[in-house]
């Protein structure tokens, strides 16, 4: 293993950027989930990579927890989404004003 | 031969995060993302993290993407349609400036780390091991797995809620 570690922190900042774009340019709520996956994966790749380089397994412990938590985060949001759809006929964030109408 | 695949599966991981985010239809973004997933999942085993690796394909290219490609299947999403005027040419200048500053960013932090660390731990083989990840789990971390055990029923729970045909 010789890729050093700042190639795989530089990556992993990219793979943020592009998390990061994909929640400010897409209109579509799902697409932005999955946005916010991609940068919540991007962390991950961080975590682990610092665990693997430092040889300390706190780090890999960490993304588990991150893992458990976007489950729950997905299970949540999608919800959401399905129970707006429900009501609005829509999943366009820029069309999506209100809370309780 | 280790670097070399490394790179391999970030280029591929790369470009499919870039499919996701700037495909114009829903279920080939998933689709995308899925494939970014495994690519990356492939990045943890070459990072010794083998653990996490089968996380990653269970947990997140299995439960969770099939969660998004079935919300894109029942709300029937149509692919987006270019609308001219609700994007303002000026909002792609903030972006490129936006990826300029964050580039410059990570070329800072990148000298600092350069400094730090360079080369992974030696005596770090099986570290990322079952029995080595669970071990920290269960001693360590054991108020906290409970606690993500608490988070996921309330998760649960708020789901059903949420997703009732009555609210």
């Amino acid at each position: 293993m010789v890729v050093p570690l700042y190639h795989i922190l530089a990556f992993s900042g990219l793979l943020f950027t592009i998390g990061v774009v994909g929640v400010l340019f897409r209109r579509n709520a799902i697409i932005v989930f999955m946005s916010v996956e991609i940068m919540l994966n991007a962390v991950n790749l961080a975590f682990v990579a610092f665990s693997r380089y430092h040889g300390n397994v706190n780090g890999q412990v960490f993304v588990f927890f991150i893992m458990t938590l976007a489950a729950a985060e997905v299970a949540v949001g999608l919800a959401i989404i399905i129970s707006l759809y429900r009501n609005l006929r829509t999943s366009d964030i820029s069309e999506i004003r209100l809370m309780k109408y | 031969m280790t670097a070399v695949l490394f790179y391999l599966f970030a280029a591929l991981l790369l470009g499919a995060a870039l499919f996701v985010v700037l495909n114009r239809n829903p279920i080939y973004s998933v689709v995308g993302l899925v494939f970014a997933f495994m690519n990356l999942a492939a990045m943890y085993f070459l990072l010794e993290a083998y653990f996490i690796g089968v996380l990653q394909v269970l947990v997140y290219a299995g439960a969770i993407m099939v969660l998004f490609l079935f919300v894109v299947m029942l709300l029937n999403v149509q692919p987006d349609r270019p609308r001219p005027g609700l994007i303002h040419p000026d909002r792609w200048w903030f972006g490129l400036v936006a990826l300029i500053f964050v580039g410059l960013f990570m070329l800072l932090i990148g000298q600092g780390v350069r400094a730090l660390l360079t080369s992974p731990a030696e005596d770090a083989a099986g570290m990322g091991s079952v029995a080595n990840v669970g071990e920290a789990l269960f001693t360590r971390f054991l108020l906290p797995f409970e606690i993500a055990s608490l988070l996921l029923t309330v998760a649960l729970v708020g789901t059903v809620f949420l997703a009732k045909k009555k609210v």
